[in-house]
């Protein structure tokens, strides 16, 4: 057998330029990995620097405490309490429907559900959280509304119900999702103990698996309520908009996203509404940046307690 | 001061660190070029991470540092100016526990090192990739199906496209860790046998736990060893493997090979 | 009766009530889809995907609408796939277990979350005002790019992740460095996983409507000449139709609905068994 040592083999070294290339492509990479952080920051910087002639004129806390939004009379009255109520209605009726039946669905397809079954579902509700709002919010127009209206004896169908009503189902995939990823992780042996003993399966679950993946199924739940309380095109399309604060949910509400879409395309750019609109964005970007941020917290905390 | 034949490893005072852990300290030995030596001793003593500090497959790991001098022919490895780690590792090829082909063809893994340091000719890598799969002892078997995806080897085959792969960049040292563990005794033979001929040509360390292989296939045999979980592991002898064997000159290295622990 | 029958008999209530209640979420997700299908399908023709609408929107077709929800998701891609893939890249390879790459994580989580108009002032603020593209095709991609960021982030993370660490191990071993390893070994095996999860974020960016409100579409626009003009999109189209316009034509609104429907359907499919292709191939 021949000698291959030594004889083919390069000098040492490798070429200038290949160590400029392979540090030039690290650097962005690493710059790549910042601009989460950086687009969190601009968001936030943006919508207070737009919003800073309506808090310095307006006041950000009688925005946020004022009953009146009339924005456009001679007078503007600036006051979010009927898009903070209505969305708080929408966000009720929302989770009513999403909780129950999205923790169950979950408990279902983790618990009870074979492999295939398990597969098939979840990639259709994976496939359901990719349906546009707008047209859920058809649908909701075509079908939910006129349904609501003659089930309730209403003048209109169009309210804070029917809009929270479908808003519960575009959460639904959020729900399922997570929650059935927290159920998934509880360590088997945790279940075999318990059947081990003789409890039956739901036993098991309701006794065992789902006290310990409750923190999961509560960050799923905080999860879904930050997409109702953010939700924008379906809340536009059904919650009617009226102005005055709604009493019970089956009034015509508006919420905050839906002010927001609704009003911006109309207003002087750079005016005292434009700047009330974005202060009112600040507002729910902060509400949902706290809700995600705690969501966020308790899943880290689950994922450690089973990563040993 | 390089000297034919080449492939040799000095090593002073090595030791490793996980984070803050110490795992092992003190190390020192030579390597002998173009023989086998095998690193025994019970699992979580330190074999493996010191066979990494060959060919600064530490550094890969994150917060692992490792101190004292170790020189590759008389050069210091652990300094970049003098050698860079992509070709120490050119020179110092490694064989890991579990086959490990990358998701290509047969020719594509064992052109693949070749490839990364610059040769480019279709000729000369035909000549390269059939080279080491003989050397490898795989290419009467796979001559006519180069093609074929490397998963549809079996295992050992697998193990033997692996060390075909590291010495297609034509290394002066081959590192193995525990190479035939995850596999049948039928194609751990072959292993052994690839192995003995190896050695003509490239120095060969083998981590092993098997004791019969270590007598079997190495010249020498360094027993390294962790006698508490407070202190490091650490090298207790190292020599002839038949002596090693046969006359231990450490009452630890006769019980371990005796059997009385590990 | 025994203990252990009753557990039994409570056993099958709770497992029928679970089922039901998983049935409903299911027959929802499919329902809405079958409703679209049977509402619009009836609509649309050759005719109704090539040409341009007449007579006030209530006659012709909408394929200026399509070519601009095509044309503002490719700008999407464009802005949004390289960022986040190297941004993955970061996180799976180079990223130390540090307090650091925590915070980022926890801003990549942060930023799914965060609704989908708060994007669209975002995008005003910055992309519309500041950098003055105006309302334009540029404008609304990146806005829809920031939003489709962590989905593209996630998912290039989460493929990566699936490599072994033997490979990786494997190729440095062989005296390859970081980049190429990354370039040519785990690219290539995660790659089919990566483009899923693209594509999937990219279909939701295609069906968004509060993002580009104010920042790229228009009731009527012609088919854009360059990126700086300004579009007509498919949820946007809908939108307007189904609320805005005083007499709504239903071969409009349930036409383009079903058109946004099934092009989303159909990038899932697609991309679902090309995926389950590739998985087959590349097994460990």
């Amino acid at each position: 057998m021949s000698e291959p040592r030594n004889t083919t083999r390069p000098s040492i070294g490798r070429p200038g330029i290949s160590r400029a290339a392979e540090g030039l492509a690290k650097t962005i990479i690493i710059i790549s990995g910042w601009t989460a952080i950086a687009l969190l920051g601009a968001i936030a910087a943006y919508l207070f620097i737009e919003s800073r002639s309506a808090i310095s004129e307006v006041g950000l806390w009688s925005m946020i405490s004022g009953e009146l939004w009339y924005p456009t009379s001679k007078t503007a009255q600036y006051g979010f309490l009927p898009s903070e109520t209505g969305t708080l209605w929408v966000a009720i009726v929302a989770l009513m429907l999403c909780v129950p039946v999205g923790v169950a669905s979950a408990v279902y397809i983790s618990e009870f559900a074979d492999k295939r079954i398990k597969d098939v579902y979840k990639s259709v509700i994976e496939f359901m959280a990719g349906i546009p709002s707008v047209v859920l919010g058809l649908i909701g127009l075509s079908l939910l509304a006129p349904w609501v209206r003659t089930t309730f004896g209403l003048d209109t169908g169009l309210t804070a119900f029917a809009a929270g009503l479908m808003v519960g189902v575009m959460c639904l995939p959020t729900i399922i999702s997570i929650a059935e990823d927290a159920l998934h992780a509880v360590p088997s042996e945790l279940r075999m103990g318990s059947l081990a003993l003789g409890n039956t399966r739901w036993q098991t679950t309701y006794r065992v698996t789902i006290p310990a993946a409750s923190s999961g199924i509560f960050a799923a739940i905080m999860l879904g309520m930050g997409r109702a309380i953010g939700e924008t095109m379906v809340v536009l399309m059904l919650a009617g908009n009226s102005g005055i604060i709604p009493n019970t949910p089956f009034l015509p509400a508006r919420t905050l996203p839906g002010t927001i879409a609704g009003e911006l395309g109309e207003v002087v750019r750079g005016g005292q509404h434009y700047s009330v609109l974005f202060a009112m964005g600040l507002v729910l970007f902060m509400v949902t940046f706290v809700i995600n941020l705690a969501a966020d917290s308790v899943l880290e905390r689950q994922r450690r307690r089973w990563r040993r | 001061m390089v000297t034919n034949p080449t492939g040799s490893f000095d090593l002073e005072n090595v030791s490793v660190a996980y984070g803050s852990e110490t795992a092992v300290a003190g190390v020192s030995m030579h390597i002998v070029p173009q023989s086998v030596t095998a690193l025994i001793g019970p699992s979580g003593c330190g074999k493996s991470t010191l066979l990494r500090c060959l060919n600064r497959m530490n550094d890969e790991l994150g917060n692992v540092k490792v101190e004292g001098s170790i020189r590759f022919d008389g050069l210091d490895i652990m300094d970049n100016r003098l050698l860079d780690p992509v070709d120490l590792r050119r020179r110092v090829g490694q064989v890991f526990q579990k086959p490990n082909p990358f998701p290509m063809s047969i020719y594509d893994n064992v052109a693949y090192g070749p490839k990364t340091h610059g040769t480019r000719a279709k000729a000369e890598l035909d000549a390269v990739v059939e080279q080491a799969l003989k050397r490898a002892a795989l290419w009467n078997e796979v001559k006519d199906q180069l093609k074929k995806h490397a998963f549809e080897l079996s295992g050992g085959q697998q193990q033997r496209l692996c060390i075909a792969r590291a010495l297609a960049t034509m290394p002066e040292v081959l590192l193995m860790d525990e190479p035939a563990s995850a596999l049948d005794p039928i194609s751990s033979q072959q292993i052994e046998d690839t192995i003995a001929e190896l050695k003509k040509s490239v120095t060969i360390v083998i981590v092993t736990h098997n004791m019969q292989q270590a007598a079997r296939i190495s010249d020498r045999t360094a027993f390294m060893l962790r006698e508490s979980m407070d202190r490091p592991a650490g090298l207790i002898e190292i020599g002839d493997t038949r002596v090693m064997f046969t006359n231990p000159g450490d009452k630890r290295t006769e019980s371990y090979i005796t059997g009385r622990f590990g | 009766m025994s203990r252990s029958s009753r557990a039994r008999k409570a056993e099958a209530l709770a497992k029928t009530l679970l089922g039901m209640a998983a049935l409903l979420a299911l027959s929802a997700a499919l329902g809405f889809i079958g409703y679209i299908f049977y509402r619009g399908a009836g609509y649309v023709d050759w005719a109704f995907l090539t040409q341009a609408p007449r007579k006030f929107m209530t006659e012709g077709g909408i394929y200026p609408v399509i070519v601009g929800t095509v044309y503002l998701t490719v700008w999407t891609a464009l802005f949004a796939l390289p960022v986040g893939i190297m941004a993955g890249i970061y996180l799976s390879e180079y990223a130390p277990r540090t307090v650091t790459t925590r915070i980022m994580r926890l801003a990549i989580a942060n930023m799914a979350g965060v609704p989908s108009i708060v994007y669209g002032l975002f995008g005003v603020a910055l992309f519309v005002i500041q950098m003055g593209f105006n309302r334009s095709i540029v404008a609304g991609a990146l806005t829809l790019a920031c939003m489709t960021l962590p989905v593209i982030i996630t998912s290039t993370e989460e493929a990566l992740r699936q490599i072994p660490t033997d490979l990786r191990h494997a190729s440095l071993a062989l005296g390859a460095t970081k980049l190429r390893t990354i370039r040519k070994v785990i690219l290539p095996v995660a790659g089919p996983g990566i483009i899923t999860g693209s594509i999937l974020g990219l279909s939701r960016a295609a069906g968004e409507t509060a993002p580009i409100l104010f920042t790229a579409v228009a009731f009527f626009a012609p088919i854009a000449s360059g990126p700086l003009d300004e579009t007509m999109a498919l949820p946007y189209h809908l939108y307007i139709m189904a609320t805005q316009s005083t007499k709504p034509a239903p071969n409009m609104v349930w036409g383009t609905a079903f058109v946004l429907v099934a092009g989303i359907s159909m990038l899932n499919v697609v991309v679902a068994i090309w995926r389950s292709a590739q998985r087959r191939k590349i097994r460990w």
